[in-house]
C-alpha cells in the first residue's frame, strides 16, 4: 500500500465514521460537530485528487460559514432529540423504501459512461483555481450569472420573509447618533461664582 | 543535511524534515508570542504613563516565562455539568488552526514550509476554522457569560470575515495570482510598487476587520471585562486558559504578517539599493503590532450594534465599490498603477 492510498483509507474512514455519527449521535451538537469533520476529511479526500481549490472551498464556505450558524441555532433551542425519535420505528418501512430506492437510482446514474471520466487525473498545467475560473467565465458564463441571479434573489427573499410583523422596536437610528451636534447636547449657561458660606456643622442624631 | 535520511525510505525522510521545519516556524512564533505579551504591557504602560513589568530579569524580560510558569501549575478547574471533551478540545480547535495557517506563509523568496498555489483561499480557510473553538469553549463551559461572549464573537468573526475575504479579493486581483510568494513578488520595484497605495481603502479595512476578528480592542466585546466577565474563556483556568491566550496573540502575529506580505510588499525592501530580506518582513509586521497595542489603549470600547453596523453596512459596500473600481481602471491606460 502506498503513501497515498494510506491517506485514503485514513481520510475515508474518518469521513464514513462521522457520517454515521451525525445521524447516530445523541447531542445535536455533536451532530454538527461530526457533520463539520465529515466535511473535512471530504476535502482531505479532495485534496489528494489534487482540486485544492474545491477542497479549500469546502472548508471555507461548509466549515467556515455554513456550519457556523447551524451550530449557532442549534446551541441556542433546546432539541429533545427523545422526543423526536419516538415515532422512528413506525415510519422506518417507508423510510427504508424510500432510501432503496433513491440508492439504487444513483447506482444507475453513476454507472452510466458519462460519468466515468478517465481524464480526471491528467491534472492540468496551470493552476486549479485558474483552470476553474477560465472555464466558469467562458464557456459556462451564462449557466453561472443564471445562478449568481437567482442566489441573490433568494437571499432578498429570505431577507424579506423576516421582517414581517410590527416595526415597533426600540432600536436605536445610527444615522441619527451619529447626526448628533455639540449644541443638541450640551447647553452653556454662565454662572458667577458664589461665595462659599462655611457651615456649622449641626449635630446629628 | 538530506544525506543523513539516505538511509531510510523516503516517506519517512520527508516527514522527519517537514516536521523539522514546522519545528523551525512554531517555535520563534511561540517566543513571539511570549515577546510580544510583554510589548505589550510595555506599551501600554508609558502610554499610560507606567512603568509595566521591570522586576523579573532586566527590565522585566523575564516577566513572560514567569507568566507561562504560573499558568502551567495552576489547576485545571472544569465547571459542574460542563461537557468534559468539548471543554478541552476548545482550546486545541482554538490554536490548532492559528497555528497551521503559517504552513504557506514566505518568510524570504525560498523560506517557505509549503509553496502551494491557492495560499491565500488555505489562509482564509484555516482562520474561518478558528471560531469553532470559540463557539465551543462557550456552549461547553455551562456558563451564561461564557455562551453570550461565545455567541458575540461567533456573530463577529462571521460578519467581519466578508469584508476580510472581499479586501483579499482586491489584493488577488492586483497579483493576479493566489500564491503569497507571487503576490510579494508582484510588488517588486520600491515603496511606489506596493499594493497599500492602489488599494489603500482595503488596507485600512483589512487591518480593522483583523482587529476584529482577533477580538481585540475595541471590538473586544467578547470579553468585555466590563460586561461579561471575560466572555467565552471565562471558566477556563490555567493552561487552558493559556492556550487561548497564546491562539489570541498567534492570530495577531498571523493577520499582520498577512498585511505585511499583501499590502507592504512583505521581504522587500522600501528601496531597491538595499537588499531584500526576512528582517524587513520582521520590521513591518512589527509596525503593524505597534498599532494592535495603540489602538488597545486609546479607544474605548465599541457598542455590539455598532460594531454589526460597521461591519455589514460600511465595510461591505466600500470593498464592493473599490473592487469595481479597480477592475475598471485596470481596462483603462492607468492599469498600469494597478499590477
Amino acid at each position: 500500500m502506498d503513501y497515498s492510498s494510506a491517506v485514503f483509507y485514513f481520510f475515508s474512514f474518518i469521513l464514513l465514521f462521522s457520517a454515521i455519527k451525525v445521524i447516530t449521535a445523541r447531542n445535536p451538537i455533536f451532530s454538527a460537530l461530526f457533520l463539520v469533520l465529515s466535511f473535512f476529511s471530504a476535502a482531505g479526500l479532495w485534496l489528494l485528487l489534487q482540486a485544492e481549490f474545491l477542497a479549500i472551498a469546502l472548508v471555507l464556505v461548509y466549515v467556515g460559514a455554513v456550519m457556523v450558524l447551524f451550530l449557532f441555532v442549534i446551541m441556542m433551542i433546546d432539541i429533545n432529540v427523545e422526543v423526536m425519535k419516538k415515532g422512528f420505528w413506525n415510519y422506518f418501512p417507508a423510510i427504508a423504501f424510500v432510501s432503496i430506492v433513491m440508492l439504487t437510482e444513483i447506482i444507475l446514474v453513476l454507472n452510466q459512461p458519462f460519468f466515468k471520466a478517465p481524464a480526471l487525473f491528467e491534472a492540468p498545467k496551470k493552476s486549479n483555481t485558474d483552470a476553474i475560473g477560465e472555464v466558469l467565465y467562458s464557456d459556462y458564463v451564462l449557466p453561472f450569472e443564471v445562478a449568481a441571479i437567482i442566489l441573490l434573489v433568494a437571499i432578498i427573499a429570505a431577507i424579506s420573509l423576516t421582517l414581517r410583523g410590527k416595526k415597533m422596536h426600540k432600536g436605536i437610528d445610527p444615522a441619527l447618533q451619529i447626526g448628533v451636534q455639540k449644541s443638541d447636547r450640551i447647553k452653556m449657561i454662565e454662572m458667577k461664582s458664589e461665595k462659599v458660606k462655611i457651615k456649622k456643622r449641626t449635630k446629628r442624631k | 543535511m538530506d544525506n543523513i535520511f539516505q538511509q531510510f525510505p523516503e516517506v519517512i525522510s520527508t516527514t522527519i524534515w517537514t516536521i523539522l521545519k514546522i519545528v523551525a516556524i512554531v517555535f520563534p512564533l511561540m517566543i513571539s508570542v511570549a515577546y510580544l505579551t510583554y510589548f505589550e504591557r510595555k506599551v501600554i504602560g508609558f502610554m499610560q504613563g507606567r512603568i509595566g513589568p521591570n522586576r523579573v530579569g532586566y527590565f522585566g524580560l523575564l516577566q513572560p516565562i514567569a507568566d507561562a510558569f504560573k499558568l502551567m501549575f495552576k489547576e485545571i478547574i472544569s465547571p459542574t455539568k460542563s461537557n468534559n471533551f468539548l471543554f478541552l478540545l476548545a482550546p486545541i480547535l482554538t490554536i490548532a488552526p492559528a497555528f497551521a495557517a503559517w504552513a504557506v506563509i514566505p518568510f524570504d523568496a525560498e523560506l517557505v514550509l509549503s509553496d502551494i498555489n491557492a495560499g491565500l483561499l488555505y489562509v482564509l480557510a484555516m482562520t474561518s476554522i478558528a471560531v469553532y473553538g470559540v463557539i465551543i469553549a462557550g456552549w461547553a463551559s455551562n456558563s451564561k457569560y461564557a455562551f453570550l461572549g461565545s455567541l458575540r464573537s461567533a456573530a463577529q468573526i462571521v460578519s467581519y470575515e466578508i469584508a476580510m475575504g472581499f479586501t483579499l479579493v482586491g489584493v488577488l486581483m492586483c497579483a493576479n495570482s493566489l500564491n503569497l510568494g507571487e503576490i510579494v513578488l508582484g510588488q517588486s520595484g520600491g515603496i511606489s510598487q506596493w499594493y497599500v497605495w492602489p488599494l489603500f481603502p482595503l488596507f485600512i479595512i483589512y487591518f480593522i476587520s483583523a482587529v476584529a476578528e482577533t477580538n481585540r480592542a475595541p471590538f473586544d466585546v467578547a470579553e468585555g471585562e466590563s460586561e461579561i466577565v471575560a466572555g467565552f474563556h471565562v471558566e477556563y483556568s490555567g493552561m487552558a486558559f493559556a492556550v487561548f491566550f497564546l491562539a489570541e496573540y498567534a492570530n495577531m502575529i498571523l493577520v499582520s504578517m498577512l498585511a505585511a506580505l499583501m499590502f507592504l510588499g512583505g521581504w522587500l525592501s522600501p528601496v531597491e539599493f538595499i537588499p531584500d530580506g526576512i528582517l524587513w518582513l520582521l520590521l513591518k509586521v512589527i509596525f503593524l503590532l505597534f498599532f494592535f497595542l495603540w489602538f488597545r489603549a486609546t479607544f474605548p470600547r465599541y457598542r455590539y450594534d455598532q460594531i454589526m453596523r460597521l461591519g455589514w453596512k460600511i465595510f461591505i459596500p466600500i470593498t464592493l465599490i473599490w473592487i469595481i473600481f479597480v477592475g475598471l481602471m485596470m481596462q483603462t491606460s492607468y492599469g498600469e498603477m494597478f499590477h
